[in-house]
C-alpha cells in the first residue's frame, strides 16, 4: 500500500519538476505566471520527495518484504531503529535520499534567493531543476527502490552487519547533504558564467551555500572515518581507500572554493577561477558516486554491479561536465575578471592554497582512477597504496597548513612593514620551536614527523593567537571575534587533527598476542588482563564477549569488552571492538579467533591523542556554521 | 631566466612525482602468473585465490598460519603471521600482499577477505577463468 503510495509520489515528482523546466520556453511572454510557476514548483518538489521518502521508511518498519530492495536489505529480526536506517543502506534507497535532498537544498534555494536579480534567479532554479530531473529519472529508471518481487518471500536477507550501527544512521545523510549542496553552487557558478558576470554580492550570496556544503561534507568524513575506526577493527581511521577518497576530493575542491569566494567578495578577482572551481567541486561529488555506488569499487558502499547504473551515471556526469565547460569556454572571456596583484599580497597567498589544494586533489585522483583505467584496458591490475599517499602529501599539505597560520597574521605587516615582520617572524618561530621542543618530550618517540606535527600545531594556535591580540590592540574590543571566530576556530581545528593525526600514527602501539583466561599483557603503562569470557544472545546474533581488565600504575584504568558475534541471517562472524575513548589516548582491543580451545588471539592498541583527529574535524564545522551565522555585516571588506 | 628556473623546478618535481608514483604500485599476480614465472622482483606485490580445502595448518601458541590458495589451475603456499579477518575460512577468495621467499612461498604481510560471504575480490573472478557453475559446486562441497 505504502509502495504504491510511495512510487505515485516519486512519478508525481518527476514530472512536477519536468513541468518548471519544460514550461521556460512555454511560457516566455508572461513572466509572471513563469515566476509564480517556477517558485511553486520547486518548493512542492520537496514535500513530494519526503512523503514518497517516509512511505519506503514505513513500509520497512512494516516489513513490506514484496519489495525487493526491503527483501534484501532488511530482515524481520532487525530492530526497528536499524530498519528506518536501512531506508538508506543499499542503493536504490540512498539514491531516493540523494533526490530528498536535492529537493531539500533546491527547496532553501527558492525561498532565499529572493534578494537575486529576477532573470538570474530564473536561471539559477532552472539549472537546479534540471539537475533535478537527472537524478530522479536514473532513480525511476535504474534504481527504482519501488521495485516489486516476483514472489514474496518470508523473511529478508537482512542488512549487513556492519552497517547496523549508529554511525551508518547518520553518515550517509551528512555526507549527502555536503555533495548534494555543491549542487547549489553549481548551478549558481554556471548562472554566472551565461551572464558572464560575477558580482561582489554574488559571491556574498553564494558564499554561505559553499560553507554550508563544506561543513557538511567535512562532518560526513569525520563520521566516516569514526565509523571505519571502531567498526572494522583495524584500529584505522583513514585507510586511503578509493571510496574515501572519493568523498575526499570534493572536500579538497570545496576547500579550495570557499577560500577563493573570499577574494570573489573581497576584491573581484579570481571569477573565472572559482567558477571552475565550483564545475568540479559538484563534478567530483557525482563522480564519488560513480565510483562508489557503480560496483567498479568493491567495498561495504557497493551493492549489485548493475552496469546499467554506471553508465547512467557516466552520461550524467559526461553530460554535466561537458554542457557547463562549453558554457564556460564560451562565455569565460567576456567576464571582466582582471588578474594583477602583487607578487606577495593577500592574493598571492591564496592563490597559492588554491593551487596546492588542487594539486592534492588531482595526486588523489591519479592513485584512484589509474588503476580503474590500466584494469579496463586489460594491462595491468595494480592498486596504489598508502605508502604513495603519505609520500606525495607531506610536501604538499605541509606548505599548505603552515600557510593556514600565516596568511591570518598577513593582514597586520602588509604596507612595507618588513622590519616589523621580520622581528615578529624570529620571535614566534622561537617561542614555536621551543613549545615544540618541550612538548616533545612528553611524546614516547619523537621522530622528525612528529617534531614537524607539533610545529605546524603551535605555529597555527601561536599565530591565531597573536591575530586576537593584534585586533584587541588595534580595535579596543572583542566585536571583531563575532566576524572572525569561524576562521580562528576552523584554522585551529586544521591544527588541532594534524596533531592527532601525527601523534597517532607515529606514537600508537599495536600488539598481537595469543592469551589465555587469566593472561596478562603488559603496554606502555596498561596493563591488560583477560579476565572472563562470556556467550550471550542480541536481538538478532549470538555473541562470544570478553573482559579485559586495565590497571594502570596499580590502579583500574577500565573494563574493555571485545566481542565476536554471528548473525542469524547472513552466518557472518563480526568483530566488535572493545574501546576505552580518553582525550589524550584510546585503548582498543579486537579479538582474533580461538588458536585452541582455550587461546584466542588478541590485538591490543594504544592510540595516543586519535580523538583530536575528530575534534579537529568538528572544529572546523562549528567554524564554518559560526561564519554561516556571523556574516560580515560591513558592505564590503576592507580588503 | 626567472620563468625557466621555475620550469626546470617544476618539471623536476614532476619526474619526482611520477618516480613515488610508479615505486609505490601494488601489482596483482595469480598462482598461474606466477607458476609462469611472472613475479615482479624485489617488490612486494598482491596475490589473490580461494583459500584449498584442507590446506590450513596453524601453530600452537602463535598466530602463525600456512594455507594454501588457488586458481582452480595452480597452486601457491601462504605463510601469514597475524590476525586474519573474520571471513578467512576454506573455500573463500582472499587476496595477500607481500612477497615470495627463497622456497617459494608467498609470505604475507596482510591478509584481505571482505565482509560478504558470497563476495569474491574482482581481481578474482577475472583470474579464475572458471565458469559460474564450477565456482557454484566448489562452493557447495565446502558448505
Amino acid at each position: 500500500m505504502f509502495a504504491y503510495i510511495g512510487y505515485f509520489l516519486i512519478l508525481l515528482a518527476l514530472l512536477n519538476i519536468t513541468l518548471m523546466v519544460i514550461s521556460r520556453p512555454l511560457l516566455t511572454g508572461q513572466k509572471s505566471e513563469y515566476d509564480s510557476l517556477i517558485l511553486s514548483t520547486s518548493k512542492l518538489q520537496f514535500p513530494l520527495v519526503l512523503s514518497s521518502f517516509i512511505c519506503l521508511a514505513v513500509s520497512f518498519v512494516l516489513d513490506d518484504f514484496s519489495l525487493r530492495y526491503i527483501s534484501s536489505n532488511s530482515n524481520s529480526a532487525l530492530p526497528y531503529y536499524y530498519k528506518i536506517s536501512a531506508t538508506w543502506a543499499g542503493h536504490e534507497g540512498s539514491m531516493l535520499l540523494w533526490c530528498l535532498i536535492l529537493s531539500l537544498w533546491m527547496f532553501l534555494a527558492s525561498v532565499y534567493s529572493k534578494t537575486l536579480d529576477p532573470n538570474f534567479r530564473r536561471t539559477f532554479l532552472t539549472i537546479m531543476g534540471l539537475l533535478n530531473i537527472g537524478f530522479l529519472a536514473f532513480l525511476v529508471f535504474t534504481s527504482n527502490p519501488f521495485e516489486r518481487n516476483l514472489s514474496v518471500p518470508i523473511d529478508g536477507k537482512d542488512l549487513n552487519p556492519l552497517l547496523q550501527d549508529f554511525g551508518l544512521i547518520i553518515h550517509p545523510p551528512m555526507l549527502y547533504m555536503g555533495y548534494v549542496g555543491l549542487s547549489v553552487v553549481f548551478a549558481f557558478a554556471l548562472t554566472c558564467c551565461i551572464y558572464q558576470e560575477f558580482k561582489k554580492e554574488w559571491a556574498r550570496w553564494i558564499r554561505p551555500w559553499a560553507l554550508m556544503s563544506w561543513a557538511f561534507l567535512t562532518l560526513g568524513i569525520a563520521l566516516g572515518s569514526w565509523w571505519a575506526y571502531y567498526e572494522l577493527g583495524w584500529g584505522g581511521w583513514w585507510f586511503w581507500d578509493p571510496v574515501e577518497n572519493a568523498s575526499f576530493m570534493p572536500w579538497l575542491v570545496t576547500t579550495a572554493l570557499i577560500h577563493s569566494l573570499i577574494i570573489c567578495e573581497q576584491k573581484s578577482m579570481f571569477k573565472n577561477w572559482t567558477i571552475i572551481l565550483a564545475i568540479f567541486a559538484f563534478t567530483l561529488s557525482i563522480l564519488g558516486t560513480f565510483l562508489v555506488r557503480s560496483g567498479i569499487l568493491i567495498s561495504v558502499h557497493s551493492f549489485a554491479n548493475d552496469p546499467a547504473r554506471g553508465a547512467f551515471i557516466l552520461i550524467f556526469l559526461a553530460l554535466i561536465l561537458g554542457i557547463s565547460l562549453l558554457i564556460y569556454m564560451r562565455n569565460s572571456s567576456k567576464m571582466n575578471d582582471p588578474f594583477s596583484f602583487k607578487l606577495v599580497s593577500k592574493e598571492s597567498f591564496f592563490l597559492i592554497n588554491n593551487i596546492l589544494l588542487v594539486t592534492a586533489t588531482f595526486t588523489i585522483l591519479l592513485g584512484t582512477i589509474y588503476p580503474l583505467v590500466l584494469d579496463l584496458l586489460g594491462l595491468e591490475k595494480i592498486s596504489v597504496g598508502t605508502p604513495y599517499y603519505n609520500a606525495v602529501f607531506l610536501p604538499i599539505m605541509t606548505p599548505l597548513v603552515l600557510l593556514a597560520g600565516y596568511i591570518p597574521i598577513y593582514v597586520f605587516f602588509r604596507n612595507n612593514q618588513n622590519k616589523k615582520l621580520t622581528r615578529y617572524f624570529i620571535i614566534s618561530m622561537f617561542v614555536v620551536a621551543l613549545f615544540t621542543l618541550i612538548s616533545s618530550f612528553v611524546t614516547s618517540s619523537p621522530n622528525i614527523y612528529v617534531l614537524l606535527g607539533l610545529f605546524i600545531f603551535f605555529w597555527i594556535s601561536i599565530n591565531l593567537t597573536f591575530f586576537i591580540y593584534r585586533r584587541y590592540k588595534d580595535l579596543r574590543s572583542f566585536n571583531f571575534l563575532l566576524k572572525n571566530s569561524g576562521m580562528l576556530l576552523a584554522h585551529f581545528g586544521l591544527a588541532v587533527f594534524v596533531l592527532g593525526a601525527t601523534i597517532v600514527e607515529n606514537n600508537k602501539i599495536e600488539r598481537e598476542e595469543v592469551l589465555r583466561l587469566g593472561d596478562t599483557v603488559k603496554l606502555k603503562d596498561y596493563e591488560f588482563t583477560f579476565s572472563n569470557l562470556e556467550e550471550f544472545e542480541g536481538p538478532n546474533y549470538k555473541s562470544v564477549r570478553a573482559e579485559f581488565t586495565v590497571i594502570k600504575d596499580g590502579l583500574p584504568e577500565s573494563i574493555l569488552y571485545p566481542e565476536k558475534r554471528l548473525y542469524f541471517s547472513s552466518d557472518m562472524p563480526m568483530t566488535e571492538a572493545g574501546i576505552s575513548p580518553g582525550f589524550t589516548r584510546d585503548l582498543y582491543i579486537t579479538l582474533g579467533n580461538v588458536v585452541s580451545e582455550t587461546k584466542w588471539s588478541v590485538r591490543i592498541y594504544h592510540k595516543p591523542l586519535i580523538r583530536l583527529i575528530w575534534l579537529g574535524a568538528l572544529l572546523m564545522v562549528i567554524g564554518a556554521i559560526i561564519s554561516i551565522i556571523f556574516r560580515r555585516n560591513e558592505k564590503l571588506a576592507r580588503g | 631566466m626567472f620563468v625557466s628556473t621555475i620550469l626546470i623546478l617544476i618539471s623536476l618535481l614532476f619526474v619526482l612525482f611520477i618516480q613515488t608514483f610508479s615505486d609505490n604500485l601494488l601489482f596483482y599476480r595469480s598462482p598461474s602468473q606466477i607458476k609462469a614465472g611472472n613475479i615482479p622482483d624485489g617488490y612486494v606485490f598482491r596475490v589473490g585465490g580461494v583459500v584449498l580445502e584442507n590446506s590450513i595448518i596453524r601453530y600452537e601458541e602463535t598466530t602463525k598460519i600456512d594455507f594454501i590458495i588457488t586458481d582452480f589451475s595452480n597452486d601457491l603456499n601462504i605463510t601469514y603471521t597475524g590476525i586474519l579477518p573474520d571471513l578467512f575460512r576454506e573455500g573463500q577468495g582472499v587476496v595477500m600482499r607481500g612477497k615470495i621467499n627463497n622456497d617459494g612461498i608467498f609470505v604475507a604481510e596482510e591478509v584481505l577477505a571482505k565482509h560478504d560471504e558470497t563476495y569474491m575480490p574482482p581481481e578474482l573472478t577475472d583470474s579464475l577463468q572458471i565458469n559460474e557453475s564450477e565456482i557454484e559446486r566448489t562452493s557447495k562441497s565446502i558448505r
